[in-house]
């Protein structure tokens, strides 16, 4: 059990509608944080041309990718829009007691996909 | 010889009058126009929404002094008219002057009832007529107190909502029984109160008014009861006489007004009326459709077109209150003949109410939704027969068939001659027509030219939803294109309930627009953070999580998530020792490319984000300070070398730059600005095609605006030429603070300019003094809180987790 999470800071840490990035044998992890409190963790690369999503706009449950504004659900890790495309998520929790945020390092979906075609909503 | 027509008045009858006739024969007359206000011919009617803050002067203008320059109509304002000889048919106005006229033109509206009451000459005792009353108002409402209206008409109940808007305690005082009772019913006129009430306003009918005591201000008002209301300001609002003492002393024909003939013209021949002023078939009237109506008759009559006429007019009422949906039109008197269909639906507060006389509607009364109420006005003009409709016709248009219809169905099922404007008379054929025949594509297109739309703008719905009956898919409503999928609202819309509606924060522009999203998205979020900034200086905080990451870490973040760092190098001026930092960093810090940007500054290329502190504040310890590179914000101004040192040079080119630069630097923008100065016509500084450009010449400085070369290329136009650095200065902060406070997030100056036109851009910089000494303040005083270097912020560590890692888990997993 405690192989599987790894204590990385506390939820004050990371700014409302923010993300903070944790470094990783599988590469950059940025952890986000809701206007409601709720984290995700995703690998911190943009399906569409690796942009890194720990530096986009967060709102509700998505951010958007600072190169092309793609937009990717948190929860998921998928564009939205017809392109398709994925990125890895990984589980993240925070302890209740302490407001300690833990990450686990496996991820959750597997792999991640290149959308199929060229992003509709580039600029 | 060209005739002479003199026109007295200069309201909006009369210049109604004059585009018709500018336009059907523009040479016909010489014309002089005399006008008591002294300003050009504005929007009467939208002085309520200047006086809610919801518009600002320049946005009501109907005729600025260039469309009197183009027309070559001599305008004479401030001057008002006192006598007319007809025999010898000239007028004088009151600075003695005497001018002679072929045709003369009674323009002369109305003027307010001010009731006799005891201490009606107080000061504080202000009409609802014209710029000048709400100017006082508005100064009266800055020092907070409490007002009194006296009426519950029209007039008074838009006073008192901008007054309450203004933070004001406002009480209404009525003497009927209910609110605007002639032009609703009880039912409504309670449904209006109970609304009044509901934002504050205190309203008290069956109220007669027997003083305003004070000694030499108002103090209170005192009812026939002994009520006695505490007062800073009493507003009197309680009707309207038509102005014809003019006429009567000259011995034209006068009943209530000037009596005209259905061809607008009075007892003497060669003298028109049009207006308040006069009186037709025993009617005198009070709203501008049917003044209209007489300006194109009049017109017509003044070019000698005999078949013109005006036969009287049914009009209709909607109260410009934002948030209150009123219509009323008719006549809706019980009656032993008479029916009347009732709609009601208290939760949420929506109460109709149809008067039928001989299945013919002849009263409309829409509180709540009204939707509907230019298809039941035009049922009632046009006297039809609705008793098929009946059973469905409270309902309104959409039932009328037996199925619901869509409203745009319903838009494309009315007939050619269903009026959709009712301010300007304008109905459905007229706009299809011209949207087809000229090929218009934007509700603005369609304002210009059928003028639908353009007085108090509640047929704005209608026009859209023809211009798509009509165009398709081709037509793209840009003026109402929503900001993004978060809302239903417009940049413009959004912009002007900022204001309106004094939202201070992002969460209470949401909650009060009604978002549809919890937090917004990637592209309202930066827009909303920018108009609260520019709107709300030294209030509103800037919220870093709606920014884009680049104005967040003030650097531009490249394709592989490194950064890009320009310093600041006012006016593209440098020196060894900042060439030697910047030199130092490059190999400290082991950046990749080292390039000269577009704007005469250096750029370094691939710096890791958690170097940028570091390498910021070395640059800073040189003297460095942030360039904006990144920002929607003053990036660059451009310099040559001007006089220092070219032999072409006919001002300090360089000079003047700096100075911009270091004076505008650090203010947000709706999009970037970029500048440059030349110090002579060979514009080495390629300054007509940035944003604002300066082309320096022997006797002054030309101002250049609106050019562009990125995705579009476009050369400036000249805004105008000034003489002296300091008045080039000025207008330069002027016309960016101008943007600052129209433009819509991400519109370039030139996008800007094309949608609000140069001349209204003029008007404000150029021509009107004082209001560039406004803007010209508004700037400095948004720059106190503007102007810190970002980057020596960071250094002293705000936001310095934007830059580390949280957490670094690669050794811990390797150890494992
Ligand atoms: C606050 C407000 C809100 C309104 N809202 C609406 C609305 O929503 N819908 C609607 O249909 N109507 C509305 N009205 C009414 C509408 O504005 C008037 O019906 C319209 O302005 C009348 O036009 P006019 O040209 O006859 O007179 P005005 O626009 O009053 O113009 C007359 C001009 O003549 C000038 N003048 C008078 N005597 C002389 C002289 N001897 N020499 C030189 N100049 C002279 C006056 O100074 C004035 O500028 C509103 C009015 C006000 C004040
Ligand atoms: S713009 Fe004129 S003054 Fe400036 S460098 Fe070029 S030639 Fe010289
Ligand atoms: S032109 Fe500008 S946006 Fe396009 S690739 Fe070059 S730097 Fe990037
Ligand atoms: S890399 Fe994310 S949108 Fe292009």
């Amino acid at each position: 059990m405690n192989d599987r999470w790894h204590k990385i800071g506390h939820l004050h840490d990371i700014p409302p509608l923010g993300a903070r990035c944790v470094l990783t044998p599988f590469g950059r992890i940025a952890v986000f944080r809701t206007a409601d409190d709720a984290l995700y963790a995703l690998e911190d690369r943009c399906p569409h041309k690796d942009g890194p999503l720990s530096q986009g706009i967060v709102h509700d449950t998505s951010v958007t990718c600072p190169l092309h504004n793609a937009v990717i659900a948190l929860a998921s890790g998928e564009m939205s829009g017809p392109e398709g495309g994925r990125t890895r998520t990984f589980d993240v929790r925070v302890d209740p007691a302490s407001q300690a945020v833990e990450l686990s390092l496996e991820p959750r979906s597997a792999e991640f996909v290149r959308p199929d075609r060229p992003l509709a909503a580039a600029e | 010889m060209t005739e002479k027509l003199v026109i007295v008045g200069n309201g909006m009858a009369a210049g109604r009058l004059l585009e018709h006739l500018t336009e059907t024969d523009p040479g016909r007359y010489d014309v002089t126009l005399f006008g008591a206000e002294p300003r050009v011919n504005y929007n009467r009617i939208m002085l309520s929404p200047v006086l809610a803050g919801e518009k600002r002067f320049e946005d009501i203008l109907i005729h600025d002094e260039a469309w009197y320059r183009t027309n070559k109509v001599s305008l004479v304002s401030g001057r008002r008219i006192v006598g007319i000889d007809r025999a010898a048919k000239t007028v004088a106005s009151e600075d003695g002057a005497v001018v002679s006229y072929d045709r003369l033109v009674l323009a002369t509206g109305s003027d307010p009832v001010m009731i006799p009451l005891p201490g009606h000459d107080l000061p504080e005792v202000i009409s609802f007529r014209d710029l000048d009353d709400v100017e006082r108002m508005t100064a009266a409402a800055a020092k907070g107190g409490k007002a009194v209206v006296i009426g519950g008409g029209l007039l008074g109940l838009e006073a008192a909502a901008g007054l309450k808007g203004r933070g004001m305690d406002v009480t209404v005082l009525h003497l009927a029984p209910t609110l605007m009772e002639r032009q609703l019913d009880p039912s409504a006129g309670y449904l209006l109160q109970k609304e009044l009430e509901s934002r504050g306003i205190r309203v008290i009918t069956r109220a007669n008014t027997k003083a305003i005591q004070g000694g030499r201000h108002v103090e209170s008002v005192l009812l026939e009861d002994d009520t006695e209301l505490d007062a800073d300001l009493v507003v009197m609002a309680v009707g309207i006489r038509p102005n014809a003492a003019l006429a009567r002393s000259a011995d034209l024909e006068v009943n209530r007004g000037v009596v005209v003939d259905d061809h607008m013209q009075t007892s003497d021949p060669d003298i028109l009326a049009v207006g308040e002023c006069v009186e037709h078939r025993g009617t005198c009237y009070g709203l501008v459709a049917p003044l209209y109506e007489m300006a194109k008759v009049a017109a017509a009559r003044l070019c000698d077109d005999a078949e013109a006429a005006f036969v009287g007019a049914v009009t209709s009422t909607k109260l410009k209150v934002t948030g209150i949906d009123l219509f009323s039109a008719g006549d809706f008197a019980e009656g032993e003949d008479r029916e009347e269909i009732v709609l009601r639906d208290a939760s949420r507060s929506i109460y109709k109410r149809l008067v039928i006389e001989d299945d013919r509607i002849v009263g409309a009364v829409l509180y709540g939704d009204t939707s509907d109420g230019a298809w039941f006005f035009d049922l009632l003009k046009e006297k039809a027969d609705v008793a098929d409709l009946r059973e469905t016709l409270i309902f309104g248009r959409a039932y009328s068939g037996g199925a619901p219809l869509d409203p745009m169905e319903a838009v494309a099922a009315l007939p050619d001659s269903a009026e959709i404007c009712g301010c300007n008379g304008v109905c459905k054929g007229d706009i299809v027509s011209a949207i087809t025949g000229k090929n218009l594509s934007s509700l603005e297109d369609v304002r210009t030219h059928t003028k639908a739309s353009n007085s108090c703008g509640s047929c704005t719905g209608l026009v859209e939803q023809l211009l798509s009956v009509s165009l398709g898919d081709a037509y793209d409503p840009a003026a109402v294109k929503p900001m993004c999928g978060c809302t239903e609202l417009g940049h413009g819309e959004v912009r002007r309930l900022i204001v309106a509606k004094e939202l201070k924060s992002i969460p209470a522009v949401m909650q009060e627009l009604e978002w549809t999203t919890a937090n917004g998205c990637a592209k309202c979020r930066p827009a909303l953070n920018y108009y609260l900034i520019a709107t709300w200086p030294g209030e509103y905080v800037d919220d870093q999580q709606s920014r884009f990451i680049n104005e967040r870490v003030h650097a531009n973040i490249q394709r592989d998530g490194t950064y890009s760092v320009v310093p600041r190098m006012w006016g593209g001026v440098t020196n060894a020792q900042e060439l030697r930092a910047i030199a130092d960093v490059v190999d400290k810090f082991e950046i990749p490319t080292v390039k000269c940007t577009g704007g005469q500054r250096i750029d370094m290329l691939g710096v890791r984000k958690e170097d940028l502190p570091a390498v910021w504040s070395d640059l800073n310890a040189a003297g460095l300070v942030s360039g904006h590179a990144y920002g929607k914000a003053l990036r660059t101004v451009k310099t040559c070398v001007g006089t220092d040192w070219c032999r072409f040079g006919t001002q300090d080119s360089t000079g003047l730059g700096i100075r911009i630069e270091k004076f505008m630097w650090g203010s947000w923008t709706p999009a970037k600005v970029k500048m440059a100065v030349s110090g002579c016509p060979r514009n080495c500084a390629e300054a007509t095609c940035k944003d604002v450009g300066v082309v320096c010449v022997e006797s002054g400085y030309e101002i250049q605006i609106g050019g562009a070369a990125g995705l579009d290329i476009k050369g400036t136009e000249l805004l105008g030429k000034v003489d002296t650095e300091d008045d080039a200065f000025e207008v330069i902060v002027a016309v960016v603070q101008l943007y600052r406070e129209q433009g819509w997030y991400l519109e370039r100056i030139y996008k800007w300019m094309a949608r609000v036109g140069l001349e209204t851009v003029q008007a404000q910089v150029i021509e009107d003094l004082e209001n560039r000494r406004a803007l010209f303040d508004r700037f400095v005083f948004s720059q106190r809180y503007s102007q810190a270097d970002p980057w020596e912020e960071r250094i002293r560590g705000r936001d310095a987790h934007e830059f580390a890692p949280l957490a670094d888990l690669t050794l811990k997993e390797a150890a494992e």
